[in-house]
């Protein structure tokens, strides 16, 4: 029943086919697919209305070219959106200055939250705290007898009494203090939205504890209601953040995500088994691709990237080692290297790869590409497959077109001449090392494999994919162009 | 008059209800039919067609808990948090007030303190108890409560089992062998009732494709329905499934379950609450 978004996408793939633009209709196909995923996914009506104006709106014209094709286009921003929607704020988690900090836990009978403020006493110990609970659940029979059970597995003092939430709450914070535990986290009955008394109770817990976290246990097979009972738990309590429990399961947790898409507040935690160390950070990227029934995200990233790179990196290779490299072959290496650079949102995703995207970024210097290729946009394409005819009244003209400096132009050019006659030399190497420096497997400018992305050394700068050489012999000023150093150079340094 | 917006109303209240688009169409293209062939131009006339077709789908049933062992085991499976423990309570509670004997088994050996969460509704209802130690073996706890039922000639016995999430192969298979198992002594199992959360969303038709194919589910409990949350998902459980709700939990005092009533249940569909 449950498919990933691109498969979805493959009858719709057949009739657009050769289009190099997605027009209203065939974006509206896409949309309405998306449309069936997000809501098999329990994301709320309201929020796959808003989610889908926004894809329609960024679909409609796109144009279709490079590694992606529509339907990856269309999964690419999809993700993208949810992404937004996901990661628009991040948790952290703040400690009081003045301890013990506290947290609160609040949600629906069975979400999960006593087996959740374990798991989370778990995790401030982790981080070097002295957590303590605290159970005011007195409602459900045995709540307090799970607690410290489970309190006794991880070793974290339980305080509960047998009187009234609202009193045990207080108390309990007075005992942290006396104990000079320096985080918190009470446990709460279960409760219905449309309860008044009972929410009316916890609002009263909450107003004694002060909490610096207020924390609504949800769990991630909940459907429609999701929103409406998040409302509810934020008007009364001031929600900071969702904690979202029964990941481990195949739900596909639109419920978590249309939450915070209302109620304006981020996942901090996600909780993925039963046992106590089943519990972690949230990760925005990994929520996306699941609501989508991914997969798509790895496959979409790798095909793409790999099939696309591969080719035109091999054919470029094959015409530098003949040195017949022109510019036009720079420029689009130079596209290659900027598709990464946009595609590092979708990157991130990937779990742990934000770090590794980041230094990406830093790499790849947006501004110096553009001029670059502003400046080989601007030459003939006689100027293109011979730079040696750029005289001084074609480099005005070029400077002038691409609103660059002569100097700079004479860089760029200089730069190639360097780059065509290397590799004209590694050539002419002999076979072993020709084959070891085609660019049939990965290049070396920080792209992604399964195993995850090649380290990008910084100081060395971002070698162009299918160069096929190595900084570690050339040197990086010897080599490709140096992206990461100074540009566009001082009027002076143009010759 | 009937417009897009009508529809557009209808296709938005059944989504919210939870009763998942494939339902959604194929309920509302039931009516269309009916509203061109009957000529109703009413939107009331209208809500009344779309609540006869989901009528018609959940029509039929035998709501009824079956017995005829001795004793007679009602199981009861379901994924964390959805209310097993507290059904098992209330539902012993209405057993034993009906003058029947009821054995409670705590099949539950794995959530912290499960077994005292049951010991308790056993003493509200005057149900025996048998358990076993926390992490104990939950086939041999149902099993012994059967036997202990049989040798004091109890009428029934209520098997809890601990919550899992049906993606957990290990977990489905240990739930399956105490079906067996549960059925191999004095005792025949008459019912296994999958207790369904009424906040569950699509994915409770998952869960009770996979519970009905490792434990051959009997019917659905559906709890918490005194929430905001409709349940509606069990309408494709009944229509793919062929497993009808049996029971709905509408609280947390001890009768606070009740026969499922497909009409109200229908009409609620479509009402509003405002929460708190």
């Amino acid at each position: 029943m449950f498919e990933g978004l691109s498969s979805r996408f493959e009858g719709i793939l057949r009739k657009v086919r050769g289009k190099g633009r997605l027009g209203p209709e065939d974006v509206e196909e896409f949309v309405a697919e998306v449309r069936v995923a997000l809501l098999e996914a329990d994301v709320h009506l309201d929020v796959v209305q808003t989610l889908l104006d926004r894809i329609r709106d960024r679909a409609v014209g796109v144009e279709v070219a490079g590694a992606l094709n529509p339907g990856q286009i269309v999964v690419k921003i999809v993700l993208e959106e949810l992404t937004a929607v996901l990661g628009g704020e991040t948790f952290r988690p703040a400690y009081a200055s003045k301890p013990p900090t506290v947290v609160l836990l609040a949600g629906l009978q069975g979400s999960g939250k006593t087996t959740t403020a374990a798991k989370l006493a778990r995790w401030y110990k982790g981080q070097g705290r002295n957590p303590m609970l605290i159970g005011a659940d007195l409602e459900r029979p045995a709540a307090v007898a799970q607690l410290r059970t489970l309190g006794d597995r991880i070793s974290v003092p339980v305080f509960s009494d047998s009187t009234d939430p609202v009193a045990v709450a207080r108390a309990g914070l007075a005992e942290a203090v006396r104990l000079g535990r320096d985080v918190v986290i009470c446990d709460t009955a279960g409760r219905l939205a449309i309860d008044e008394d009972l929410m009316a109770e916890v609002a009263e817990i909450s107003a004694a504890l002060q909490p610096h976290h207020t924390f609504l246990v949800v769990d991630a097979m909940t459907g429609q209601d999701a929103v409406t009972m998040a409302e509810a738990f934020h008007s009364r309590l001031g929600l900071d953040a969702l904690i979202i429990t029964k990941l481990d399961g195949d739900a596909r947790g639109g419920a978590a995500l249309s939450i915070t898409e209302v109620v304006g507040r981020p996942i901090a935690f996600a909780s993925t088994g039963e046992t106590v160390e089943d519990f972690e950070l949230f990760h925005p990227d990994r929520l996306a691709g699941r609501i989508l029934g991914m997969g798509d995200v790895e496959t979409l990233i790798e095909k793409a990237e790999e099939t696309f790179a591969a080719e035109e990196a091999e054919a470029a290779a094959a015409r530098m080692l003949a040195g017949t490299f022109t510019l036009d072959d720079f420029l689009e290496q130079l596209r290659a290297l900027r598709k990464m650079g946009s595609i590092s949102s979708i990157m991130e995703m990937v779990p742990g790869m934000a770090s590794q995207v980041r230094d990406l970024d830093e790499a790849v210097d947006e501004r110096r590409i553009d001029r670059i290729e502003g400046i080989i946009n601007s030459m003939t394409p006689a100027e293109r497959l011979d730079p040696d005819v750029i005289d001084g009244s074609r480099r005005a003209r070029i400077a002038a077109g691409s609103g660059t400096q002569v100097g700079e132009i004479n860089q760029l050019v200089k730069q190639f001449r360097e780059m065509r006659k290397m590799m004209k030399q590694m050539g002419g190497r002999g076979p072993g090392r020709r084959k070891a420096g085609r660019a049939k497997k990965k290049g070396r400018g920080g792209r992604v494999t399964a195993a995850g992305p090649a380290p990008i050394d910084k100081k060395k700068g971002l070698s162009l994919p299918g160069l096929g050489m190595s900084p570690d012999d050339q040197g990086p000023s010897s080599g490709g162009l140096d992206l990461t150093g100074n540009w566009p150079p001082g009027p002076t340094s143009g010759r | 008059m009937v417009d897009d917006r009508t529809w557009e109303g209808l296709t938005n209240a059944l989504l919210l209800a939870d009763i998942g688009l494939p339902t959604t169409e194929a309920l509302l293209d039931g009516v269309r039919h009916r509203v061109g062939a009957e000529g109703v131009d009413d939107i009331e006339g209208v809500l009344g067609l779309l609540k006869e077709e989901i009528l018609d789908r959940l029509g039929g049933a035998d709501r009824s808990l079956a017995v005829g062992g001795q004793p007679s085991v009602w199981l009861f499976v379901g994924v964390n948090g959805v209310g097993k423990t507290t059904t098992i309570g209330k539902l012993g509670w209405r057993e034993a007030s009906a003058g029947r004997s009821v054995v409670f088994a705590a099949g539950d050996t794995f959530r912290a303190a499960a077994a005292d969460q049951l010991q308790v509704w056993a003493d509200r209802a005057g149900a025996t108890m048998v358990r076993g130690a926390e992490g104990a073996d939950p086939s041999s706890v149902v099993f012994d409560a059967v036997e202990h039922a049989a040798a004091r000639g109890a009428d029934l016995v209520l098997a809890d089992t601990a919550g899992r999430v049906h993606t957990r192969g290990n977990l489905m298979d240990e739930l399956a062998k105490v079906r067996r198992v549960a059925d191999k002594g004095a005792g025949t199992v008459t019912e296994t009732l999958l207790v369904i959360d009424s906040t569950t969303g699509q994915n409770g038709l998952i869960q009770a494709r996979e519970f009905a194919a490792a434990a051959d589910v009997t019917g659905i409990v559906l709890t918490k329905l005194d929430g905001s949350a409709r349940g509606g998902i069990v309408v494709a459980v009944q229509e793919d499934l062929g497993i009808p709700v049996k029971l709905i939990g509408v609280g947390e005092g001890t009768d606070d379950l009740v026969e499922f009533d497909p009409a109200d249940f229908v009409d609620a569909l479509f009402s509003v609450d405002v929460p708190a």
